[in-house]
């Protein structure tokens, strides 16, 4: 049929009277990389952590279309999460007992380059290393759907520049479907295929990027973006 | 350059300096004290000097006195640390793993633990007589609310944000305690089992004094009614030395368990 790996249909949730979703419709095909926008509370994360069956819909469903449902969703938070009292690598393996998944840790450590940092303990990690290091446990059981709310928030520009490349490059090679929700609309136009609009509780628009884009592509694409969250007719200016 | 010399050169000198300095006080009030004895400033009878507490502690332990009651004390600290923080931390541990027991028995023990648990030893002298199991017991009720409290605030205060990474990851039940609901109470956990030292040792001498025919507390009351200083002065002497010994081994098992607290790097 189609090739849509998730599929949220008429979702509506609410924390008592608080509309947090209202009518969100979304099918996302099987490699994309979404990138969510909006303004902060405007119901993003709450998107997220249904499709990452954190929460239930109020009414409404999400499904998601795969042959093996375990291990399937990865989430990535805001905050690297990491438990102090375990070195890097166990941070990686702490959910299995396997004796393969230190190797593959270690894979995933090298990969972030990390490789060096096995043994440290989280709390001797920078912000950006602690959040490559929730990157790679993200990865560990393979996920086909990684979805990232906010991961490089805290981050400085250049750290999270380069954090932006590891994630792309990541996400292609493995062939990752990835939603990565961001206030930030030139990280927004720079990383996604798709850019979805969250405004008043709902998906008020979307837009493809263009393959291959370059700064000036990425600029144009931002500015629209951001004057659709802010109603404004999109001009280049210092908005953002 | 000159000053960068300097500098590292008082480090090298304040390492031993660091090393010896909380021994100072201990040994210059010692040594005033032996001086002020030995000129005969302090009668035997008001306080006997070190050397003669000494002699007496050495008499003693080639008597077998000393080691026996010493055991005697020690086998009941630790059996009723055991039992009664071994029941503090069970209490914990349902209490702050479930509602239901929380809200059936968190205001009863509340409401126990307000009792001073010395005030029980009559009755329990009424109902166990002066035998092992009524000092074990002491032990046991005054080392178990402790323990418990930490316990329970430990378990109920791990991260919410980490039990739902942890869930997300679909860890089970029981690696969810083991990986991240213990170690992240169990700092907490620590600090009870210190507390519950102090008041072991506290429960203990005053039991021992009260009612016993062997132990410390029993050595002690037992000399005084002899008029025996030197032995009184040892007795508290040995419990000082108990006492640090017993926070020692807290805080090395507290180095050991919680090694990663200290490789923290500066938030600065
Ligand atoms: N657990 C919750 N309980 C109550 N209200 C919530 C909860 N989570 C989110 N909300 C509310 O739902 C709305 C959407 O929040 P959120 O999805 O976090 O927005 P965003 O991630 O876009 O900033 C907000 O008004 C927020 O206060
Ligand atoms: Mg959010």
């Amino acid at each position: 049929m189609s090739n849509s790996i998730i599929n949220v249909k008429n979702v509506n949730k609410k924390y008592d009277d608080l509309v947090a979703l209202h009518d969100v419709n979304l099918s996302i095909d099987r490699g994309q990389f979404i990138a969510l926008v909006g303004m902060s509370g405007g119901g993003k994360s709450t998107l997220l952590r249904l499709i990452a069956n954190l929460e239930q819909p109020t009414s409404g469903s999400v499904e998601i279309n795969s042959s093996d449902s375990k291990s399937l969703t990865r989430f990535m938070f805001q905050e690297d999460r990491l438990l102090p009292w375990m070195s890097v690598l166990d941070n990686l393996s702490f959910s299995s007992k396997d004796k393969k998944t230190k190797k593959h840790a270690q894979e995933l450590l090298d990969l972030v380059e990390l490789g060096d940092y096995a043994d440290h303990f989280s709390n001797q990690l920078s912000g950006g290393q602690k959040q490559r290091v929730a990157l790679a446990r993200a990865l560990m059981t393979n996920p086909k759907i990684l979805l990232l709310d906010e991961p490089l928030g805290a981050l400085d520009a250049l750290t999270r520049h380069k954090m932006q490349d590891l994630i792309l490059d990541i996400c292609k090679k493995q062939d990752l479907t990835t939603i990565l929700v961001t206030h930030d609309v030139e990280e927004a136009a720079r990383m996604a295929d798709r850019i979805i609009v969250m405004k008043d509780s709902t998906n008020s628009y979307e837009e493809d990027c263009p393959k291959n884009r370059n700064a000036g592509q990425i600029g144009v694409v931002a500015d629209r973006v951001l004057g659709e969250i802010l109603d404004e007719k999109p001009v280049r200016k210092q908005l953002a | 350059m000159q000053k960068a010399v300097s500098l590292s050169e008082r480090k090298k000198f304040s390492v031993p300096v660091n090393k010896i300095l909380p021994f100072l006080i201990p040994i210059i009030v010692i040594l005033a004290w032996q001086v002020s004895s030995s000129l005969g400033w302090l009668s035997s009878s008001i306080l006997p000097s070190p050397l003669a507490v000494l002699q007496d502690g050495i008499t003693l332990t080639a008597s077998g006195e000393l080691p026996k009651n010493l055991s005697v004390s020690l086998y009941r600290a630790t059996v009723g640390l055991l039992i009664g923080g071994g029941i503090g931390f069970l209490l914990g541990f349902i209490n702050g793993m479930s509602n239901t027991c929380r809200m059936l028995f968190d205001s009863s023990i509340q409401m126990f633990r307000n009792i001073p648990h010395l005030a029980l030893i009559p009755l329990i002298i009424l109902w166990l007589g002066i035998n092992e199991s009524a000092k074990i017991s002491l032990v046991a009720i005054g080392t178990m609310f402790p323990v418990y409290i930490n316990t329970f605030h430990g378990i109920r205060s791990v991260d919410p944000d980490l039990l739902e990474m942890g869930k997300s990851y679909e860890l089970s039940k029981k690696q969810l305690f083991f990986k991240i609901i213990f170690p992240s109470a169990l700092p907490q956990i620590l600090v009870g089992i210190r507390y519950a030292l102090g008041v072991m040792w506290t429960t203990l001498i005053v039991a021992e004094t009260i009612s016993a025919n062997s132990g410390i507390g029993y050595m002690a009351n037992n000399a005084e009614d002899f008029m025996d200083m030197e032995t009184v002065i040892l007795c508290i002497v040995v419990y000082a030395i108990l006492g640090k010994i017993s926070d020692l081994v807290a805080k090395s098992f507290e180095s050991i368990l919680l090694d990663w607290q200290k490789t923290g790097r500066s938030k600065a």
